[in-house]
């Protein structure tokens, strides 16, 4: 049996983290199976429980390691390789995570379209075979990243004939294709961090198509599962905005004051248990693909960054008026928490939306973890071509 | 990190006590002790405390117990929690038998195999760090009173907090809002016999309320999961408008928060009655935070069950009534949430001023 402890420290002997190139480590961090542990070895993974994970980053990060910019590669590294893991094929496996793990390819996801947000499952984009490829046309939007990215994970439909869920198919797309066309969508922040992208005859070979024709949807719903355990998790106590807030209360005390002293401790509290519940999930899942519950940490996430970055203007009414800059850029590293208060408040009203609504989240949530019936759909049985809209 | 699961003895601990109460218990037999309070329900202390042997789940073998701990008996007050069960463990087996261990006094002995029931003689708001010795006369309202044997007295004498041990009292009931776990004012009889004085006695008083506080929570996530799983079982059957009301996003969308509430309640209180269990460093501040939260997610959980059902929530007839008496007097046991809040900034060095 591997010890995961010895493994890292067999990896850190190698390499003096001083001088390393993080691409040389982070490559030979995935040849020794410590990218993803409970991946198949050859894979970036060691067939190790899942909960070792958390034992490998621990490790690496106390030792200074170079890490995978998340900020850059989030997409790719909590989405893309879970997917590919769970429904690529091998070809697929061997040329994709490899460079996705050393963020040589940084990756986006290629799911919402201005028709098909909420109901994803009705996406127009097309994707029509030609002998041995795929030729692809529709719009794409909400794509972070999109600017910076080598490859992309696509929902098209491949069936209009069928109802809207069986007509679906994953791909991986090559960024740099001729008919890719990617614009910047501004933001509320001022900044774009999105983007919307225009998909003119893209050609896919079929063999970048990831799962079978027709089970887009299947595959898209590991991706999406992963995709909220990756924004609901935050695994120290104090992460995130609340760390924030507590921080600039613990030095100066002028932001204090007896009312929003148990604003504040509810927060903290609130922060606490979603970090505790999160931590029962993931042991939970030490064996397992995230499922529908992890919904409800996504929705409790968005719930307390919105509350608790609109109090931290609240705390200093002088500094929250004001805003560090609305200068037009293209975001190159996305972080929720990366500039000033403003910023973060304003970014923060995206979190209910991307990744699925907080709205969804209670639909999956009840739907899908509690069991109740579904709501009224007109579309329910209905061809997706024959469905008005 | 904590486990925060439940193991496969502590699933088969749950399996038996869920049983045993099944046979003891029912919501018409809880509902009854509001118009009969002198209605017999020493067949759920009999069932708990002698047939399963709980009372002594805390308390090591050498003194007659189980020598178990915290978490198993947060599994069991989950169980009392789902029942609102009609029995004083938390009082006696949790919180008399807590100070009684912190004593290593051998009185312990006589509530392990419930035999004797014990209760400490304070407000039942009382929580640790925030208590007063009486200094004679009645102390009032004190929960587990009635029907107990053992009385243990924080008293003031020339200023000195002591311990005292009393094997009677005059304990005159009181309607409570829930009578399922019905108060009384207990005026100790007796000369009594010092157990601890000073320092000792205060720790030992903490130290049962904060564990009474930690695995009160769990007795809270039992309430609130009957209170969530009975209201999703109505919303799919109950049918207005010709589809079940569950399908009305007014609806599961409450049910969806509700489900959150209840696992974010579930995992505070397992991570409170775990570092309780263990003695780790961080059990104050879990203790706080699953006090503060789960005794809001209960009372949430009784209320929106009582919403979501409509008319019939409203009842005598239906049980959830009982749950939210429940549910709003644990809210106000061992320290209101305000309370534990306010202990947590202290904890976490987050100053008010």
């Amino acid at each position: 049996m591997t010890d995961v402890r010895a493994e890292v420290a067999a990896l850190l002997a190698r390499f003096d983290l001083e001088t390393v190139d993080p691409v040389e480590f982070l490559g030979a961090r995935f040849d020794a199976g410590l990218a993803w542990v409970h991946f198949p070895v050859g894979r970036g993974g060691l067939d190790r429980p899942r909960d070792e994970q958390q034992v490998v980053e621990q490790l690496l990060a106390e030792a200074g390691a170079p890490a995978p910019d998340l900020g850059r590669n989030s997409i790719g590294i909590g989405m893309a390789a879970p997917t590919l893991i769970a429904f690529g094929t091998p070809e697929q496996q061997d040329r994709y995570l490899r460079p996705l793990f050393t963020c040589e390819e940084i990756w986006c996801q290629l799911f919402s379209e201005p028709g098909a947000g909420s109901d994803l499952a009705g996406v127009a984009t097309k994707a029509v075979l030609d002998g041995d490829t795929w030729i692809v046309n529709g719009q794409k939007v909400w794509t972070s990243g999109a600017q910076n990215a080598q490859r992309a994970i696509l929902v098209a439909r491949t069936d209009p004939t069928v109802v809207k869920h069986a007509g679906l198919s994953y791909f991986v797309v090559d960024m740099a294709d001729p008919g890719v066309d990617v614009r910047p969508l501004r933001q509320i922040t001022g900044e774009a961090e999105f983007n919307e992208v225009f998909l003119n005859d893209v050609r896919v070979p079929d063999a970048d198509r990831v799962g079978a024709v027709g089970a887009g949807w299947r595959v898209a719903t590991t991706t999406l599962n992963n995709e909220r355990v990756a924004i609901g998790s935050g695994a120290e106590r104090e992460a995130g905005q609340i760390g924030i807030v507590t921080e600039r209360w613990r030095n100066d005390p002028s932001v204090r004051s007896s009312a929003e002293h148990d604003r504040l401790m509810s927060w903290w509290v609130e922060t606490e248990v979603t970090r505790l519940a999160g931590e029962r999930l993931r042991q939970q899942l030490a064996v397992g693909q995230p499922g529908p519950e992890s919904s409800a940490m996504k929705l409790a996430f968005a719930q307390q960054a919105q509350q608790i970055s609109g109090f931290a203007l609240e705390l200093d009414p002088d500094a929250g008026l004001q805003y560090d800059d609305w200068t037009m850029v293209r975001t190159v590293s996305a972080s929720f928490l990366g500039r000033g208060p403003g910023f973060r408040y304003l970014r923060a009203k995206g979190n209910s939306i991307e990744g699925g609504t907080s709205e969804i989240m209670r639909n999956v949530v009840s739907e899908r973890v509690l069991g109740l019936p579904a709501d009224h759909r007109p579309d329910k049985g209905v061809p997706f071509n024959e469905v008005p809209r | 990190m904590t486990d925060l699961l439940y193991s496969d003895v502590e699933e088969s601990l749950r399996s038996s006590v869920r049983g045993a109460l099944g046979r003891v218990t029912d919501s018409a037999r809880v509902a009854a002790l509001y118009d009969d309070p002198d209605a017999d329900t020493s067949a759920v202390w009999s069932a708990v405390a002698g047939d399963l042997g709980l009372a002594g789940l805390l308390v090591p073998g050498e003194w007659g117990g189980v020598g178990a701990g915290a978490r198993e008996v947060a599994v069991v007050l989950e169980e009392l929690g789902r029942t609102v069960a009609p029995v004083p463990f938390l009082e006696s087996a949790v919180i008399a038998t807590t100070a009684l261990l912190e004593l290593e006094s051998d009185v312990v002995a006589s509530l392990a195999d419930g035999g004797q029931r014990g209760v400490l003689v304070l407000p039942w708001s009382a929580r640790a760090g925030a208590w007063t010795a009486t200094e004679g006369g009645a102390v009032t309202p004190v929960a587990g009173a009635l029907g107990a044997d053992l009385f243990l007295v924080p008293t003031l004498v020339g200023g000195t907090v002591q311990l005292v041990l009393h094997e009677s009292a005059t304990v005159d009931p009181i309607t409570s809002l829930d009578m399922s776990r019905p108060l009384a004012a207990v005026t100790p009889t007796g000369e009594g016999r010092v157990l601890a004085k000073g320092d000792a006695a205060v720790a030992a008083v903490d130290a049962a309320l904060a564990a009474g506080a930690a695995l009160l929570a769990s007795e809270q996530v039992g309430l609130a999961q009957w209170c969530l799983e009975t209201t999703v079982e109505y919303a799919k059957t109950r049918v207005q408008f010709a589809r079940p009301i569950g399908s009305f996003q007014a609806i599961k969308h409450r049910l969806a928060d509700l489900y959150l509430e209840v696992a974010q309640a579930q995992a505070a209180a397992r991570y409170a009655a775990d570092t309780l269990a263990t003695g780790d460093a961080d059990a104050p501040v879990a203790q706080a935070v699953a006090q503060s939260y789960c005794s809001d997610v209960a009372v949430h959980a009784a209320e929106e069950a009582l919403q979501l059902h409509g008319g019939i929530g409203m009842t005598w007839e239906h049980a959830i009534h009982l749950y939210l008496k429940r549910a709003k007097s644990d809210q106000l046991a061992l320290g209101t949430p305000a309370a534990h809040r306010a202990d947590l900034a202290g904890l976490v060095d987050l100053p008010q001023h």
